[in-house]
């Protein structure tokens, strides 16, 4: 597939990067992104990811949008109050680049689900405010051996990683989810809404650098930052012979859902933690 | 000029500087394997092109590129080498006409 005239010119900037060109472009064009929450994160990243051109954008989301919502999930305008979050995302992708196709899921992951689904693309975003979606879309993506960012933001904080088939993967660092109300949400604790757009702008980054294959992912690392100091910060962690999804005598071998409802990445104190609990402390 | 092209410019590059940047096409006709005609082009698109044509090209293959603006001839070239093909010679023919000729690396 040749990039046409129109395309050439809209895609400039990407053509004129080392490392990209218009090899690189095509290989956006072709490509399937899975989106998993069209909130605070799923917004930039489903914007930056149809402006680039990404061909398919697959987005999951059962929710409806609400004013609450606004200040941060830059995909959903006022008219869209009450609208499914889907609908609502696909239209300003349609309005911002008629190349990328949306595919809608207008319904919650689930352990039925997951799997499928994910095996029908070639990268897996998750930005959720949850952390059983989290675990579910590492081992979805584990069992189907996709590649995957993992994002959470809470406050004036976000971490995120990427996971990679072979490497380390969410439950490598954290075993399961926190115990129920340790965490508190979003809803609860806020969230300055640039913030999502911090962390769902280094989301989509990792996105396009999977897919055109430049640059070294954010794999075996989990990558932390404290917007109010501004501090950024990376832990290397290393896939574990033990993890109950990924390690070498796994005991999770099909999807588990849990109940709890959380913002960030790091489930958080109380959380039995392995070896890398002292690595890990640092997060924040 | 070593700042546009490196301390290995090509030969063919540093006698830009003795013909006051201004080459008479009367050098050896390099055959070119694929010529771009982008005399109506502006940057950073005679690049954006230019670079579209070598990525479909095989290494070791020459692109002859036309240009039509002198921001563009000396864009073009130190471009074409910060991605490491060889530009072999740039030659103003006409007025508002340059021929880039590059080695694809
Ligand atoms: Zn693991």
């Amino acid at each position: 597939m040749a990039l046409n005239d129109q395309q050439i010119y809209r895609y400039s900037r990407h053509i004129l990067l080392k490392g990209v060109g218009g090899t690189g472009q095509e290989k956006l064009l072709n490509s399937r992104v899975l989106i998993v929450g069209a909130g605070g994160l799923g917004s930039p990243v489903s914007l930056y990811l149809a402006a680039a051109g990404v061909g398919t954008i697959g987005i999951v989301d059962a929710d409806e949008v609400d004013l609450s919502n606004l200040q941060r999930q830059i995909a959903h305008g006022t008219s869209d109050i009450g609208r499914s979050k889907v609908d609502s995302a696909a239209e300003q992708i349609a309005e911002l680049n008629p190349d990328a196709t949306v595919e809608k899921h207008p319904y919650r992951l689930s352990a039925e689900n997951a799997r499928d689904l994910v095996a029908q693309y070639d990268f897996i975003v998750e930005g959720t405010d949850n952390f059983p979606t989290k675990f579910l879309v590492n081992d979805a993506c584990v069992f189907a051996s996709k590649p995957a960012s993992i994002g959470g933001i809470l406050r004036f904080e976000g971490s995120t990683m990427t996971i990679l088939p072979g490497e380390a993967c969410y439950r490598c660092v954290f075993r399961q989810p926190p115990p129920k109300d340790a965490v508190p949400t979003c809803a609860q604790a806020g969230v300055l809404g640039a913030v999502a757009g911090m962390l769902g702008t280094v989301q989509a980054t990792e996105a396009l650098k999977y897919l055109t294959g430049v640059g070294t992912l954010l794999s075996n690392r989990v990558l932390s930052f404290d917007a109010l100091s501004m501090e950024w910060r990376t832990v290397r962690v290393k896939r574990d012979h033990k993890c109950p999804v990924c390690g070498d005598n796994p005991t999770i071998t099909e999807l588990v859902e849990y109940e709890q409802p959380a913002c960030a990445i790091r489930p958080g104190e109380g959380i039995s933690q392995t070896r890398d609990e002292h690595q890990l402390s640092g997060v924040r | 000029m070593t700042t546009a092209f490196g301390a290995n410019a090509p030969e063919a590059v540093n006698n830009r500087e003795n013909w006051g940047g201004i080459r008479m096409s009367d050098q050896k006709e390099q055959k070119a394997d694929r010529t771009v005609d982008l005399l109506s082009e502006v940057c950073p698109y005679t690049f954006v092109k230019s670079k579209l044509e070598l990525e479909q090209m095989e290494t070791g293959q020459i692109l002859q590129i036309h240009l039509g603006n002198s921001e563009s001839a000396s864009n073009v070239p130190r471009s074409v080498d910060l991605e490491g093909h060889e530009v072999l010679s740039v030659d103003q023919t006409e007025p508002s006409h340059w021929v880039v000729t590059v080695r694809r690396a």
